[in-house]
């Protein structure tokens, strides 16, 4: 469905510096049997979020009030693992509107660009230096200029440019999904179907 | 005329239209569902007021949360239930065939598309499980997609993809006694890592490739992607043709003749340019198995535990949580080491020639006490010839069960979970924590290295138990 328009984000970060998260660790499996889009973001992180005992896990960032806001910076190699979308739909429902890394998993990036998530690449070295900064004072802000291209921490002045493919970058700016593109090219989809050969 | 890939052939006959500086917008032959990805594309349908485009391009399985148990039984789970009633009730409404559970044609969608024919050389495939790439050993285009691709192709039969760098991975030579595809595929991962393959389709060509059967050349295209490729394939020879002679049905295909004819044109060109090339020998491939957990983390299984991740390049830290997570420590052996559980089964290693493999080590031996074993066939059809070979009493006669089909301990969405902290040997296709249930410590490893646990009660090298 379509999505909120992706406007300029000023926001504080959520640190979480840890290599390879997998969707698994994103969302477990023994939570992917609803049926609807909404509401992954309760279990968003779970294993790492709650203790056995079902308390929540004062370790872990999101339960560590210091840290808020809506993008998620993390660390390299994120949402490797399975092509669940839900690991998306948790993460958004959560109230994340960016995730930064220094790599993404293909089709993780191509999950969160469907569902208005913004994944944004910068260096290993600015993200060594943008947790840093988190760390050591957490109400560092940044700012997402989707029109420009930019992230910028706000306080140090350090300003990157991300790279996205325009087309993708049109559908967040409008709030416009891939299906209501497709829907309509019908006519030229038909046309396709009549004069299909299987390789060229 | 240039020299093109396979993948460029396949790729260029499906764009139905190029977006300037965006993707290409790709035509979709066949589109496999299951119920845990595919519910929300069909409410995405309904709110937006549209139908299926072409439900006959579609084919739908429950196979993900599925008990193996009395399955004749209803699913005690009512969260799974309800996804399972829920894909029954969207397969009828929108007219699309649907092998539902106690269905004489049920299975694991990556396991039931290609045994029924559905999966034919030169197509686009997509389903909403990243394994999707196991139908790429029949020269198709496939990969795993999302929820809202799902829901694309329900609406459109396209998706939007960009078009990905091509990678072609060479193994020459010859395997040796015990070594598997599954072997081949543990090893290029370990090799390459996680990330090596990410941006990229994999054409993987060799010796050691055209010697396998279709089934383990399923195997190798069902992990290419847990090296980050977007997909694998393999191009269609004597032995993929031999395989489609002999499945029911090819559904859509009238002249056998006819389509073979356009199936051997189906190889890259001479000259064609990859983005990336590399080269592998099948002689320097052993028995392979996973001590971390992801699968890029693994080692032949007589070798020692590294010290650091020289080749996947993760820090220091990753490398020990992972390993503490899995109970070990650098450079320790596996040999050895108790097992808690065994399972073979899953999209990667439930096909009928893992089953003989297991069989074949199994036979004259029993289960090792201390081991929990779980048999799970990939299909119904698997499940059937289990019994027409004599199989089953193999299993049986060892102290072995055989459950009914599904996908099972594989991401351990149904019962079949393993105990935190207990150590599974599985030939599944991945090791993440949690993934077999929480705690669980997962050990990926071929069908026959699976039964040497399973015999021994802990981790053995299953060429010690070829040979005698
Ligand atoms: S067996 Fe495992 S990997 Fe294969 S389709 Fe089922 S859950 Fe996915």
């Amino acid at each position: 469905m379509p999505k909120e328009k992706f406007e300029i984000l000023e926001t504080a970060c959520v640190p979480l510096p840890l290599e390879n998260v997998d969707t698994d660790q994103i969302i477990p499996a023994r939570f992917l049997s609803a049926t609807s889009r909404d509401g992954f973001g309760d279990n968003l992180f779970r294993d790492w979020r709650y203790l056995k005992s079902g308390e929540k896990n004062p370790d872990f960032v999101l339960n560590n009030p210091k840290f808020g806001g809506k993008v998620l910076v993390t660390g390299k190699n994120f949402g490797s693992g399975s092509s669940r979308e839900h690991a998306v739909w948790a993460i958004y429902d959560y109230g994340f509107r960016a995730v930064v890394s220094s790599f993404f998993a293909d089709i993780f990036k191509n999950n969160s660009l469907n569902n208005g998530l913004l994944p944004i690449i910068i260096s290993e070295d600015l993200l060594k230096k943008l947790h840093s900064q988190i760390q050591s004072d957490p109400s560092t802000k940044v700012r997402i200029d989707l029109e420009k291209q930019t992230l910028t921490i706000i306080s140090t002045g350090d300003s990157v440019k991300f790279e996205i493919n325009s087309y993708k970058k049109e559908c967040l700016l409008k709030g416009l999904d891939d299906i209501d593109f497709l829907l309509t090219m019908k006519d030229q989809i038909k046309e396709y179907e009549n004069n299909k050969s299987m390789v060229k | 005329m240039e020299a093109k890939t396979l993948f460029d052939k396949i790729w260029d006959g499906h764009v139905v239209r190029s977006i300037k500086d965006g993707p290409d917008v790709i035509y979709i032959d066949r589109h496999y569902i299951h119920e845990v990805t595919s519910p929300q594309a069909f409410n995405g349908l309904k709110q937006r007021g549209i139908p299926v485009f072409r439900p006959k391009n579609t084919i739908a399985t429950a196979d993900h949360n599925i008990p193996t148990k009395n399955q004749h039984l209803t699913i005690h789970d009512e969260l799974s239930r309800n996804q399972v009633e829920r894909l029954a009730e969207n397969c009828k409404t929108h007219g699309i065939e649907y092998f539902g559970l106690n269905h004489s044609k049920n299975g694991i969608v990556h396991v039931i598309g290609p045994e029924l024919g559905y999966t034919q050389p030169g197509m686009t495939i997509v389903c909403g499980d990243s394994h999707t790439s196991t139908h790429g050993a029949f020269g198709t285009i496939a990969f795993g997609i999302g929820t809202s691709e799902v829901e694309m192709v329900l609406a459109t039969q396209c998706i939007l993809q960009p078009k990905p760098k091509k990678m072609k991975i060479t193994i020459n030579g010859k395997l040796g006694k015990g070594v598997t595809s599954k072997d081949i595929i543990l090893y290029i991962i370990s090799e390459i890592s996680t990330g090596g393959g990410t941006g990229y389709f994999v054409e993987f060509a060799g010796s050691a490739i055209t010697s396998l059967t279709m089934e383990a050349r399923m195997t190798i295209c069902n992990m290419s992607i847990e090296m980050g490729a977007r997909g694998g394939l393999i191009a269609p020879d004597e032995t993929t043709f031999e395989y489609l002679r002999k499945v029911p049905s090819i559904h859509g295909v009238n002249d056998f003749d006819k389509a073979l004819s356009e199936w051997k044109k189906l190889k890259s060109d001479e000259g064609a340019v990859f983005d990336k090339e590399l080269f592998f020998d099948a002689a320097s491939i052993k028995p392979m198995i996973t001590y971390g957990t992801n699968p890029g983390m693994g080692m032949a299984v007589d070798d020692s535990i590294p010290q650091s991740d020289t080749k996947g390049g993760s820090s220091s830290e990753s490398f020990l949580k992972s390993l503490n997570y899995m109970g070990f420590k650098p450079g320790m052996k596996l040999m050895g080491q108790p097992v808690d559980y065994v399972f073979i089964g899953s999209c990667t290693n439930g096909r009928i020639e893992d089953f003989r493999a297991f069989a074949h080590l199994i036979k004259g031996r029993k289960k090792a006490d201390n081991v929990t074993a779980l048999i799970v066939p990939g299909s119904k059809l698997v499940e059937d010839l289990m019994k027409k070979e004599g199989l089953i009493k193999v299993y049986e006669d060892a102290g072995f069960e055989v459950r009914q089909p599904g996908c099972s301990s594989c991401l351990a969405m149904n019962e079949d979970k393993i105990p935190a902290g207990k150590y599974a040997v599985s030939t599944s296709n991945r090791n993440f924590e949690g993934r077999q249930g929480p705690g669980a410590r997962t050990l990926l490893a071929s069908p026959l290295t699976a039964a040497a646990a399973a015999v021994t009660g802990k981790i053995t090298d299953p060429r010690e138990l070829l040979n005698n």
